[in-house]
C-alpha cells in the first residue's frame, strides 16, 4: 500500500505540498485530481523517491521512502509525468536495462518482458529507437518499465495523455485489471478516467487535499446531483410551473442547446414530481434524464473556479 | 496487503551489482551507438598525432621517448574531456530521464560511479589507440618502456580527474553548454594552480600558505611528474583522491537537488 502522513514540500516561500495525508490500500485505485501546479506531481515524486519531503513522511508497502529508499522503490512501479525514456535506445534495450536494474535476469526476465510486450502491444516496435516512436508508444514503453517487476504499488502520472481513445480504453482496462491486488495512484486531468477506473478520488488544490471520497460521493456533492434535465421547446409557462414545485430549487435553460435542468432542494428527489407535471401539461420532452452529479463541477468548485461551473 | 519480505543479503547484493552493471552497460552502449565517443576518439587521435609531430617535434628532438606526445595531453583533454563529461547528468536532467533513473532501486553513488567508469573506459580506449606512436618509437630507437607506460598511466589519471570534475559540474545544471564552460574553466585553473597564472594573484592577496597549498594541487605538476616516468605513490594518490573527491561532490550535488 501507499501512505503519506502530513507530507509537506516547500520550495523557498512556496508550499507546494501541505500536510498531505493519503492512504491507498490494495484493491484501491485513487484518482488524484487537481489543477496544474496543485502539487500532484510533486507529491508523487516524493513517494517515488525523486524528491525529498521537507516535512512528514511517505511509505510504500511499509518502507519509508527516505529511510529505506531502495526497498520502497523496489515495491513501487512509477510512470513519471511525461513518460521519460532514453530516446537513443531501442525499446528492447530499454526494457532490458530497466529489468537489469530491477535485478531481473535470465528466464524470469524474458518471461516478464514477454508479458509486458504482449500486454502493451510493443512487438512491432521492439527494435525501433524510442525517439522515433509516436507519443502513444513512448508512453506505453515507459508504462512497461513501470510494470516490469510486478510491483504491489503503482503510481501512474497521466498514463493516458497522448493516447488515442482505443489505447485509452485498453490502458483503463489494464489498470482496472491490475487494481485487484495492487494499490494504485493515478494522477490525471481526464475526469472521465476517474469515473471509469478509480474507486476513490482525491482533489488537490494549492498543495492541500480538499476533498476525498468515492466517485459517487463526490458526484453527490455536485449541485447537479439528483437534478432532472430534458429537451423541450421553449415554454415560459412550463418553466414557471416547474420552478414553483415545492422541492425544486431552481430551473436553468442552457442558452446553447435549450436543455432544461431542474435542480432539487438539498437532498430532495424530484424526478416523479417533474414527470407528473410534464404529463399534466402534455409537454413534449426528449431525453429526460436524472443527473448523477458532475465531477467537473465539483472539481471547479473545490479548486476555486465557480464561474466555469455553470458553463459546464 | 502483505508486505513483501525484506530482500535477503544475497538478493540485495545481486540487485546492487545489477543496478551498477545496468547503468555501466547502458552508458557504454550509448557511447557505441551515438557519435559522441567516435568523434571524441577520432579528434583525439588526429590532434594528438598532429601536435606530437608538428609542435612537439618528435623526430627532430632525436630522443627515443614520448615526451612530445604526452606533453600536449593536458591541453587536448582540456577541450575534449569536458565535451564528453558535460552530458553525463545535464542531459538526463533536461530530458527527464533523471527522474526515471533516480526512482529505480539504485544508490546515487552507484549511478555516479557507473557513469564515470563508462566515460573513463571510453577515454581509455581512445588513449590505447595511440599505440602506433609507441610502436614507432620502439622501432626507431630504444626507449625506456617503463617511462612510456608511466606516461600512459599519468595521462589516463589526468583524464579521469577531468572527467570527475566534469561529471560533478554536469550534475549541477541542465545546460550542457554551461557544464562544458564551467568544467573547462575549473580544469584549467587546477592545471595552472602551481604556475604564475594562478600563483601571482593568490600571492598578491597575501596568503602564502594558501598559495603553497594551491601549488600542491596543481594537476599539471603531478601529471608531469608521472609522465616523466617517475611513478611516485603520492602522485598516484593525488589523482585518485581528486577523482574520489569530485565524484563524492557529484553525489552530494545530486542529493542536494532532491531536497531543493
Amino acid at each position: 500500500m501507499i501512505e503519506t502522513e502530513r507530507l509537506g514540500k516547500r520550495y523557498g516561500t512556496l508550499q507546494a505540498v501541505d500536510d498531505l495525508d493519503l492512504r491507498v490500500t490494495a484493491g484501491q485505485v485513487l484518482g488524484l485530481l487537481g489543477p496544474n501546479g496543485a502539487g500532484k506531481s510533486t507529491s508523487m515524486r516524493i513517494i517515488a523517491g525523486y524528491l525529498l519531503p521537507t516535512s512528514g513522511s511517505a511509505r510504500v508497502c511499509g518502507h519509508d521512502v527516505v529511510r529505506d529508499p531502495l526497498n520502497a522503490r523496489r515495491a513501487l512501479g512509477y510512470l513519471p509525468e511525461g513518460a521519460p525514456s532514453y530516446g537513443e535506445m531501442k525499446v528492447r534495450e530499454f526494457l532490458r536495462f530497466a529489468a537489469r536494474i530491477r535485478g531481473l535476469r535470465g528466464i524470469p526476465r524474458d518471461r516478464r518482458m514477454g508479458e509486458m510486450i504482449a500486454l502493451l502491444q510493443l512487438e512491432a516496435v521492439l527494435e525501433r529507437t524510442i525517439e522515433t516512436l509516436s507519443k502513444g508508444f513512448r508512453r506505453r514503453v515507459c508504462l512497461a518499465q513501470a510494470l516490469l517487476h510486478d510491483p504491489p504499488a503503482l503510481i501512474l502520472d497521466e498514463p493516458t495523455d497522448g493516447l488515442d481513445p482505443n489505447q485509452q480504453r485498453e490502458v483503463h482496462a489494464l489498470i482496472r485489471d491490475m487494481a485487484r491486488d495492487r494499490a494504485i495512484i493515478l494522477c490525471t486531468h481526464a475526469l472521465n478516467e476517474v469515473s471509469t477506473v478509480c474507486n476513490r478520488v482525491a482533489i488537490l488544490s494549492d498543495g492541500r487535499l480538499r476533498v476525498q471520497g468515492t466517485p459517487a460521493e463526490l458526484e453527490a456533492q455536485s449541485r447537479y446531483h439528483g437534478a432532472v434535465s430534458f429537451h423541450a421547446p421553449a415554454n415560459a409557462l412550463l418553466r414557471e410551473l416547474l420552478a414553483r414545485l415545492p422541492e425544486v430549487q431552481e430551473v436553468e435553460i442552457d442558452p446553447g442547446d435549450g436543455r432544461v435542468t431542474v435542480f432539487p432542494r438539498a437532498g430532495a428527489r424530484i424526478l416523479g414530481e417533474v414527470q407528473r407535471l410534464l404529463d399534466a401539461q402534455g409537454a413534449k420532452v426528449d431525453e429526460l434524464q436524472l443527473e448523477r452529479g458532475r465531477l467537473d463541477e465539483v472539481f471547479s468548485r473545490v479548486t476555486g473556479h465557480v464561474a466555469t461551473a455553470r458553463a459546464a | 496487503m502483505s508486505i513483501p519480505p525484506v530482500a535477503s543479503a544475497r538478493d540485495s547484493r545481486r540487485l546492487k551489482r545489477g543496478a551498477f552493471a545496468g547503468v555501466l552497460l547502458r552508458e557504454l552502449r550509448g557511447y557505441l551507438i551515438t557519435p559522441v565517443a567516435w568523434l571524441f576518439t577520432v579528434i583525439f587521435l588526429l590532434l594528438a598525432g598532429a601536435l606530437t609531430f608538428y609542435l612537439g617535434g618528435l623526430f627532430e628532438r632525436g630522443q627515443a621517448d614520448l615526451q612530445p606526445f604526452f606533453q600536449f595531453h593536458p591541453w587536448l583533454y582540456l577541450v575534449l574531456v569536458p565535451a564528453l563529461a558535460m552530458r553525463l547528468w545535464a542531459e538526463e536532467r533536461r530530458s527527464g530521464t533523471l527522474e526515471l533513473l533516480m526512482t529505480l532501486p539504485i544508490r546515487p553513488w552507484e549511478a555516479v560511479l557507473a557513469k564515470f567508469l563508462a566515460a573513463w573506459i571510453c577515454v581509455g580506449v581512445a588513449l590505447a589507440l595511440t599505440f602506433p606512436m609507441w610502436l614507432t618509437i620502439d622501432y626507431l630507437g630504444n626507449p625506456d618502456n617503463g617511462a612510456i607506460l608511466a606516461g600512459y598511466l599519468g595521462s589516463l589519471l589526468l583524464a579521469g580527474a577531468f572527467l570527475a570534475i566534469g561529471e560533478c559540474v554536469s550534475a549541477m545544471t541542465r545546460s550542457q553548454v554551461i557544464a562544458f564552460i564551467l568544467t573547462a574553466a575549473i580544469c584549467f585553473l587546477l592545471l595552472m594552480a602551481g604556475y604564475p597564472l594562478v600563483q601571482q594573484p593568490v600571492q598578491a592577496l597575501g596568503w602564502p600558505v594558501f598559495a603553497d597549498a594551491l601549488a600542491e594541487l596543481s594537476l599539471y605538476a603531478h601529471f608531469n611528474a608521472i609522465s616523466r616516468g617517475v611513478l611516485d605513490l603520492r602522485d598516484l594518490a593525488y589523482f585518485l583522491l581528486t577523482i574520489a573527491f569530485w565524484l563524492t561532490a557529484c553525489v552530494v550535488v545530486l542529493d542536494t537537488k532532491r531536497g531543493a
